[in-house]
């Protein structure tokens, strides 16, 4: 680490010169009159600082933090790696890129540990850009490092359609009545891969990477409640991972919340198929987990800060 | 002219000409520059049409040596302007924490216009043209805009002519007068939706979540007595109970009664500090795919995904 400041001389200075004015303040203002009153902004500039230059070290050093996976991120691991080379999955990818930041790590784990076991891939949308998300995999992932991948006969884009749970109760029972082409036109009864398959039933596993409505929620409702051999594994936002833990483990069978699950479930992936050095690509996750520390190590301090100033607050009492 | 400007505008000033400056300096005098996207240009149906594919500057550097002034991997000026452009729009909506201003407004503003836009052709062509016009006049799609439909997704189907007369009595409510016809597509459409949410929680929520509580409170896993398993399913019998109590207000919450509502209480605190935790580390998340997308892929300040890792060594090279 200080050998990375003094080569990287010019952000220790940029940063100190942006708190200069704060560090001032602090100091001829007294310390505790001058946080009761301080400006939300310089909260801000903490919290940026707090990410961006965990973000340039992890850059420049390629340095990541080991990350150790929980239950659930290994349940996730299982319900993929015990499936058999061929087997049918549906991958709904019920995002945009508004949450691009937290799920395209995951989005891309899966897909690569898909492709690995040589899993018939599915892709579908229930979110109008969901379709683009699904393309951007495409070539990040099986177009570079899978080419002996064919498209319509290892995977297939279906993409969007509007109708939110009504389309997973239609598809749940017959994919053909929705989807009579993939993305590119070309009839369903052409493509290679959909011989045989009538409805979201045959699929080994329902893979959901979701960033809320319709998403998670209405793949456990409408597909694998109704229908129990259906099992599913979902990679979900921060915001809405606690709505999905009663689910666990009876109808949701492996859940990645936020960017902690998806660096855990990288890792897994990592360990068994990366090799000793891994495309930067498929480690975005665990590159998250530096900006991650930083700032919650930050939170967790205002708050305290925050806690003490208004507990010793004199005019506390008074009101 | 300084002394009579106001504080806060001599402050977005400064901010502005030393970034101007910086980014200035940055594009014209480093030894990279920063901010450009490149493609590959690859002939696809016998050379009729050319595909351009992403390429990095890696690969342009590589192309220039093999075969100075080559054209195959090129500079590519849209995608070049696209990404200054998701740049400016970054730091305009960031701009917001500094408080409202004219750049925060027009990225507001633009993204509101292209989302409608978007959402719109996109449900045009997904569902639109193959789930309506090619279910009623199929041929009429085939010959327009889908060549690949056929087989028996592409017979005609004319049970579909119901939504487009209720589509057609719902944009009714657009004309002068007879707004009342919409009111009759709009009641279907309200009653399916209640109907199949009802169902769907009922049978995912509300009956699977009882039987998801059914649990043994003292738990065998192998014949042998496990204490984890045992405090876990007690601490989820207990606390649905508790804040099922909280939620019952047949009886005054008194006594034991208030005592057991009062232990859900903690609970429901304990969720909402979960959920609370759970949206920090996405923001956190999101903030850091935003600040890695700025730094990367436009400042060209780090490179974590090693896209221009070889181009140091190459531009000594070239250049």
């Amino acid at each position: 680490m200080g050998a990375f400041l003094v080569q990287e001389w010019w952000i220790v200075l940029m940063f100190l010169a942006s708190l200069a004015p704060l560090l001032h303040r602090l100091a001829t203002g007294g310390l505790v009159a001058s946080l009761r009153t301080l400006d939300r902004r310089w909260i801000f500039l903490l919290m940026f600082w707090a990410v961006a230059f965990p973000i340039y070290y992890v850059g420049v050093t390629g340095k990541t933090l080991p990350e150790v996976p929980g239950l659930l991120a290994q349940s996730t691991f299982d319900e993929i790696e015990r499936l058999a080379p061929g087997d049918p999955v549906l991958l709904a990818f019920d995002y945009e890129p508004s949450s691009a930041g937290e799920l395209t790590p995951m989005a891309t784990a899966f897909v690569r540990h898909a492709a690995e076991k040589r899993l018939r891939m599915y892709f579908v949308a229930l979110w109008p850009l969901g379709a683009q998300m699904i393309d951007d995999v495409i070539e990040r992932v099986l177009t570079p490092d899978f080419p002996q991948l064919q498209y319509g006969r290892d995977f297939v884009n279906l993409g969007y359609k509007s109708g939110q749970e009504a389309v997973i109760k239609v598809i749940v029972t017959n994919l053909r009545e929705l989807y009579t082409t993939d993305v590119r036109g070309t009839a369903v009864q052409n493509i290679p891969m959909m011989e045989g398959i009538a409805s979201v039933q045959q699929m080994k596993l329902i893979i959901d990477v979701s960033a809320g409505t319709p998403g998670t929620k209405e793949w456990v409702q409408y597909a694998v409640t109704p229908y129990p051999s259906l099992r599913i594994v979902a990679g979900v936002t921060g915001v809405s991972a606690p709505l999905y833990y009663p689910y666990i483990p009876r109808q949701l069978h492996g859940l990645l919340g936020a960017i902690k699950g998806a660096a855990e479930y990288e890792q897994l992936v990592l360990t068994r198929y990366g090799g000793e050095n891994p495309n930067p690509k498929y480690t975005e996750g665990l590159r998250r987990m530096g900006p991650q520390l930083v700032a919650h190590l930050l939170i967790i301090g205002l708050i305290v800060v925050a806690n003490i100033l208004y507990f010793t607050d004199p005019s506390r009492a008074r009101r | 002219m300084i002394a009579g400007m106001k504080r806060e505008t001599l402050i977005w000033t400064i901010v502005m000409v030393l970034g101007a400056a910086g980014l200035l300096g940055r594009a014209f005098f480093s030894e990279q520059g920063m901010g450009r996207e490149y493609v590959r240009a690859v002939p696809v149906a016998n050379g009729q049409w050319t595909q351009y594919d992403g390429a990095t500057y890696t690969d342009y550097l590589r192309a220039e040596q093999a075969q100075p002034g080559q054209t195959v991997v090129q500079l590519s000026l849209p995608r070049t302007v696209g990404l200054w452009l998701a740049a400016f729009f970054t730091l305009a909506v960031f701009s917001f924490l500094w408080g409202d201003n004219p750049f925060y407004r027009i990225a507001e503003h633009v993204f509101v216009g292209v989302s409608a836009a978007y959402w719109m052709v996109v449900a045009f062509w997904d569902v639109i043209v193959p789930n309506l016009i090619g279910k009623i006049w199929p041929g009429v799609v085939q010959a327009w805009a889908l060549p690949g439909l056929a087989g028996p997704e592409a017979e005609r189907n004319l049970v579909y002519v119901v939504p487009l007369v209720l589509g057609l009595m719902l944009l009714w409510r657009l004309m002068p007068a007879g707004g009342w016809i919409a009111r009759w597509p709009l009641a279907v459409v309200v009653g399916t939706t209640a109907g199949l949410r009802l169902i769907g929680f009922l049978q995912g929520d509300f009956l699977a979540q009882i039987r998801n509580t059914i649990l043994p409170l003292v738990v065998f896993t192998g014949g042998a007595f496990d204490f984890w398993g045992s405090v876990s399913n007690t601490i989820i019998v207990v606390g649905v109970l508790c804040c099922l109590t909280y939620f019952f207000f047949s009886f005054e919450h008194k006594g034991i009664v208030g005592g057991v509502a009062h232990v859900g209480i903690w609970m429901l605190m304990i969720t909402f500090g979960a959920a609370f935790g759970y949206t920090v580390m996405g923001r956190i998340a999101l903030l850091g795919a935003r600040l890695e997308f700025l730094l990367d892929n436009w400042l060209w300040l780090i490179d974590p995904t090693g896209r221009r890792v070889v181009a140091t060594m190459l531009f000594g090279l070239i250049g």
